[in-house]
């Protein structure tokens, strides 16, 4: 009897060409996406037909959460610095070298001026949990918000103001925040929104 | 392909006797593979590939003293008042308010068929004339900038309505956004926010209460 041939057949699979597409892949990533910034609430921007893009540099991020806190960040370390100091020399508090720089590696900051240094003293993680529970005061008595937007401005005159609040933040949060922006004659600025699609019809 | 051969010595000029020497430089691309996948989970998971949209407003300063005898030359003519309550009601009113009729005072939605259909009724002229305008541009006769500069022509125009949007404290920042997002639509270019008054409060709880506010209590200045 004659032996039934095996073909052996080898189980090599090219994975050269599986390697172009996701070197392209990545690429396209690498690309088109920007970083998620840490942010110390979750905030849902409403929808808006209004299709201009923000610009990547010179931004003054104000965020404000459902409960009407507000937090504030700007994209250049450096401008975070200067701004401290000033804001710092404004109501007669100053800072070390420590303290400036762990500030400067903050994503968002928001925590009264009188918790500052506490602040900055803790752990990262720490600082993490306990943000969400502060925000810059916007009230009439303690505007310490406004102080923020003027040094900041002072600062870096490019910078364009950009508000990012959650829909469900009631108006008078926005009231505060706007009339605080217009005390300072900073009249033109940008609302965050997502994109909805809709025509008139 | 990742296989590299190569003939060594030209076996095949030299005759008969020398055999082909034939070398294979095989590469295993599979670990770059999985290090290639590995990047692109993290680059998925770690980024937005969206970028926010935003929308640009302007405030009046508050350096020019817009006097009350200013907002009552606007209002009488013929501005349209939105007074955005909260939840899903938006109030509007057109020229100088009536407190004495509460049937001045209109309720509508954000829906289209409700403060959209009413806007785009009274800027009817602008809206057909964007319209042509961006078919025009659709089928490429005029350049981006042209419409830029003709669409915000025909939005400043004289016969445009004004439109002042009010909120009041209980309206939420989503009211607001939807607000000018009809602005937008619309094609209505001049619109300011303002701040609400006692009268735009007194006018919502007289519509509330079908005209018997105005009858007991005095009315507003």
């Amino acid at each position: 009897m004659s032996k039934v041939k095996v073909a052996r057949k080898s189980t090599l699979i090219d994975m050269t060409a599986m390697s172009d597409v996701t070197v392209l892949l990545l690429t396209f990533f690498m690309l088109t996406s920007t970083f998620v910034k840490k942010e110390p609430v979750q905030v849902a921007t409403p929808a808006s037909v209004s299709e201009i893009k923000i610009p990547e540099t010179d931004i003054l991020q104000i965020l404000i959460d459902p409960t009407g806190k507000v937090f504030m960040s700007l994209d250049k370390q450096v401008d975070m610095v200067e701004t401290l100091n000033k804001v710092g020399g404004e109501l007669g508090m100053s800072f070390t070298p420590e303290e400036i720089k762990t500030f400067k590696i903050q994503k968002t900051f928001g925590v009264p001026m009188k918790n500052m240094k506490a602040f900055l003293a803790l752990k990262p993680d720490k600082q993490d949990a306990i943000l969400k529970d502060y925000g810059i005061p916007t009230d009439s008595t303690d505007n310490q918000f406004k102080t923020w937007v003027k040094c900041a401005k002072a600062t870096n005159s490019k910078l364009r103001i950009a508000i990012k609040a959650d829909s469900n933040t009631p108006y008078k949060v926005i009231k505060d925040v706007m009339t605080s922006l217009q005390d300072l004659r900073e009249n033109q600025y940008n609302l965050i929104t997502s994109l909805k699609k809709e025509s008139a019809k | 392909m990742a296989e590299l051969q190569t003939n060594e010595g030209g076996g095949k000029k030299k005759g008969k006797g020398s055999k082909q020497k034939k070398m294979s430089v095989h590469v295993d691309f599979t670990p770059m593979v999985d290090m290639n996948m590995l990047l692109i989970t993290f680059f998925m998971l770690c980024t937005s590939l969206s970028k926010p949209q935003t929308m640009e407003i302007n405030m009046p300063s508050n350096d020019k003293k817009i006097t009350d005898a200013d907002r009552d030359a606007v209002k009488a003519s013929k501005a349209i008042t939105l007074v955005l309550a909260g939840g899903d009601s938006v109030f509007y009113y057109e020229g100088q308010p009536n407190y004495k009729d509460y049937n001045s005072l209109k309720l509508s939605s954000y829906k289209a068929e409700g403060i959209r259909s009413f806007l785009i009724k009274r800027n009817i002229e602008a809206v057909n004339k964007i319209n042509d305008l961006k078919q025009q541009k659709i089928e490429l006769k005029i350049s981006k900038e042209q419409f830029t500069k003709q669409a915000s022509e025909i939005k400043g125009g004289k016969e445009t309505p004004v439109v002042i949007i009010k909120a009041a404290d209980r309206a939420t920042y989503k009211n607001l956004v939807d607000a000018l997002d009809e602005m937008q639509i619309c094609n209505i270019g001049k619109y300011v926010i303002d701040k609400i008054t006692p009268g735009e409060n007194f006018l919502i709880k007289n519509y509330q209460t079908r005209g018997r506010l105005a009858q007991t209590t005095t009315i507003p200045k």
